[in-house]
């Protein structure tokens, strides 16, 4: 072997080891005995799964109710998906396919307002779930992520682009409305970007903490990202193993999605990229 | 008669709807007077105490009011409440005189076209659009656009604790004094550019590592006679598939300087281990390289991406020319990768900017500093802002930090959107 390429496997391995070293550790230290952060061994001495089941069991010392977090976060992730998707795909086939008034200066629109973080204006959007009577309502946030979906929907049109328009036009001498060329002929040539929008939309609202921790006030209504949050800052490193298998939980099953549909992330990020 | 589009315009502007009836589209005509009526029915009836309630904010607040022989509580104006209805009302206003001047401008454009005596409807499937925008447009509108009008309002008021808390007390228009407290006043200035310069700085580093990180990575892995090149890829792509709170969270424990794994090893070689997020300095190294860790997978990807795409000749006839390694990667894959991620870089840029999550939830801000008001050395403009408004209620000064970053941004935003590629030529791809 050359020295070059040598030397490149050995920076490689390097890279891997500390890309998956927190993940490891924290993996191995769910199933250690005791709860503190500390300990001398990588790997534990002892193994337990005690973690896993305290995680489901009501304490009176500690308010932890995990699985409501976890149903919580899976409600408001599901809701915010379908809906978002759907908001984000109409919006972008009403700027791909036609051409009406002010449709350049409200593309532009969605643009500025798309790169404005929609927390700068969290006060606002408080007051506004406060007046409707939504504040600390899981509901709430399916709301507010899908109320913004439409200003992501640039990737989408980018992709409706390059449909080509002779597609549509067979089908309208074929007397098919509007509607039907959307249902019928857009969708199900959009499956990849349908699929890269779904799993963003899916993702974003799996690990929001922002608008999350404004919302939502009583531990029973918290999504994993408020409760776990809370779990370190107020209980520190004397719940850590505790904190060690609820990440994995959550975890596990995001991270094994998006490895398994890496290939549509790729080609989404590549896709939006090149067209900005 | 003779149609005239003059005498049309000159109908409508007396009343909406008499344009239209006088180029008999009677149907139109109806449907903008009854808008009209409807409108000033409610600008004049309901909206008006809302609209007044938006200049005075309210003038009577929370106070002691004798009745019969006790003192009672009663309640006042609640400022916040009225200006948010205030908002909307004329939210309302403006949409019916919108309508007000779209229905003079039809009189005026139906009226010429029936003088030159073309048909009178221009042939409109032109609705259908508007029909896909119409929910995406109200979300949009109350949960985007409100939320900055009503923000960039709040920043002309003395909205903040503890003097000016609804429902407590009332809430005033102030003007530019809030801007003036956070440019001129020394305890809010001096925080105000101080977590400034950090964010501009924090920017960059992040900007500027991630992205390097990132395209060395990917040409570490693209080289020739490196094996397995999807396993890398995937092994690499670990930390960007985490959910980031998670790993943050975690990362937290890592770097925790008593009890965290980094420290202890550290220590079995015999060193003292370092204040990893205690220290300000080490605290601002330790966000910075944390960011590369989630950071540096989404810059591989594109990376790896375009790098498929430039074409093999320019290397051959490199490799004709003799050229050195160093020299390929000049003056082809730099040139090529630059060009590709332009917009992208900008983009990561101004998403440093707003980094919310990587400053949140790794330091809190922390440590915490005498020198700041209300925020610590890690602290982003936008992490400080959440901080005024979540945990120190200072509304007005955090509605005016979020103008200022808006204004950023959207400076960025229109650069950006007047040289994507895809808008100046989209229409050259159909």
């Amino acid at each position: 072997m050359k020295p070059k390429i040598f030397f490149s496997y050995l920076l490689l391995g390097t890279i891997g080891v500390v890309a998956l070293y927190p993940a490891l550790w924290t993996i191995l230290s769910s199933f250690r005995v005791g709860n503190s952060l500390f300990s001398d061994h990588f790997i534990p001495v002892e193994w337990t799964l005690d973690h896993y089941r305290d995680l489901f069991r009501a304490r009176s010392t500690r308010q932890i109710p995990y699985a409501n977090w976890y149903w919580n976060t899976l409600k408001v992730a599901t809701f915010s998906m379908i809906i978002g998707t759907l908001i984000q795909l109409l919006t972008a086939y009403a700027f791909s396919r036609f051409r009406f008034k002010g449709r350049k200066q409200m593309l532009m629109m969605v643009l500025v307002l798309g790169m404005f973080p929609g927390f700068l204006s969290i006060m606002a959007v408080f007051i506004i779930l406060n007046t409707l009577g939504l504040l600390d309502n899981t509901w709430a946030l399916v709301l507010v992520y899908s109320a913004g979906a439409a200003l992501g929907m640039f990737v989408a049109k980018g992709f409706f682009d390059t449909i080509p328009r002779s597609l549509e036009e067979a089908a309208r001498m074929d007397g098919a409305g509007h509607m039907t060329i959307f249902i019928r002929i857009i969708l199900p040539l959009s499956r990849p970007i349908i699929t890269y929008i779904s799993l963003t939309t899916f993702a974003g609202a799996w690990v929001d903490f922002i608008f999350a921790r404004a919302i939502l006030r009583t531990p029973e209504n918290w999504t994993l990202a408020v409760g776990l949050w809370n779990l370190v800052d107020s209980y520190n490193s004397t719940e850590f193993t505790l904190f060690a298998a609820g990440c994995v939980l959550v975890a596990i099953p995001i991270t094994a999605l998006f490895m398994y549909t890496q290939r549509f992330l790729v080609d989404g990020l590549t896709a939006g990229a090149s067209k900005g | 008669m003779k149609p005239n589009a003059t005498v049309a315009g000159w109908l409508s502007v007396l009343c909406a709807g008499l344009g239209q009836w006088y180029n008999r589209q009677y149907a139109k005509a109806v449907m903008f007077l009854i808008i009209h009526v409807a409108g000033i029915y409610l600008a004049l009836g309901p909206l008006l105490p809302q609209l007044k309630g938006l200049v005075t904010l309210g003038v009577k607040g929370q106070h002691f009011e004798k009745v019969g022989k006790i003192n009672k509580l009663v309640p006042g104006d609640h400022s916040v409440f009225m200006m948010i209805y205030g908002v909307l009302a004329a939210l309302v206003v403006v949409l019916f005189v919108l309508s007000y001047i779209l229905n003079i401008r039809d009189a005026v454009v139906v009226g010429r076209r029936l003088e030159q005596g073309r048909y009178r409807d221009a042939a409109s499937s032109s609705a259908f659009p508007w029909l896909l925008l119409a929910i995406p447009f109200l979300g949009v509108l109350f949960f985007t656009i409100m939320p900055i009008v009503f923000t960039s309002l709040i920043a002309f008021t003395n909205y903040a604790s503890p003097n000016h808390i609804p429902p407590k007390n009332l809430v005033d228009w102030v003007g530019f004094a809030t801007f003036d407290k956070l440019f001129n006043m020394n305890v809010w200035s001096s925080t105000f550019t101080g977590v400034l310069t950090w964010t501009i700085i924090w920017a960059i580093l992040a900007t500027v590592t991630c992205y390097f990180g990132g395209i060395l990575v990917a040409l570490l892995i693209n080289q020739k006679g490196i094996k397995f090149k999807g396993f890398w890829r995937m092994l690499f792509i670990i930390p960007y598939a985490i959910p980031q709170f998670v790993s943050l969270l975690i990362m937290r424990n890592i770097l925790n300087d008593k009890f965290g794994p980094l420290n202890s090893y550290f220590r079995a070689f015999g060193l003292n281990g370092l204040p990893w997020l205690n220290d300000p300095f080490w605290a601002k190294v330790s966000v910075i390289v944390v960011n590369m860790w989630i950071g540096i997978p989404v810059t591989m990807v594109l990376v790896m991406g375009i790098l498929t795409t430039i074409p093999n000749d320019l290397y051959e006839a490199a490799d004709v020319d003799g050229a050195s390694p160093w020299m390929k990667f000049r003056n082809i894959t730099m040139p090529y990768v630059l060009f590709a991620t332009a917009p992208i870089l900008i983009t990561q840029f101004v998403g440093n900017i707003n980094n919310f999550n990587v400053i949140y939830l790794l330091t809190g801000g922390a440590p915490a500093t005498m020198k700041y008001n209300n925020a610590g050395e890690t602290d982003l403009l936008v992490t400080w802002l959440y901080k005024l408004t979540l945990d120190f209620n200072q509304y007005n000064i955090a509605a005016a930090v979020a103008i200022l970053i808006f204004l950023f941004i959207a400076t960025f935003a229109i650069i950006l959107f007047r040289r994507t590629r895809s808008f100046k030529e989209e229409d050259m791809i159909q």
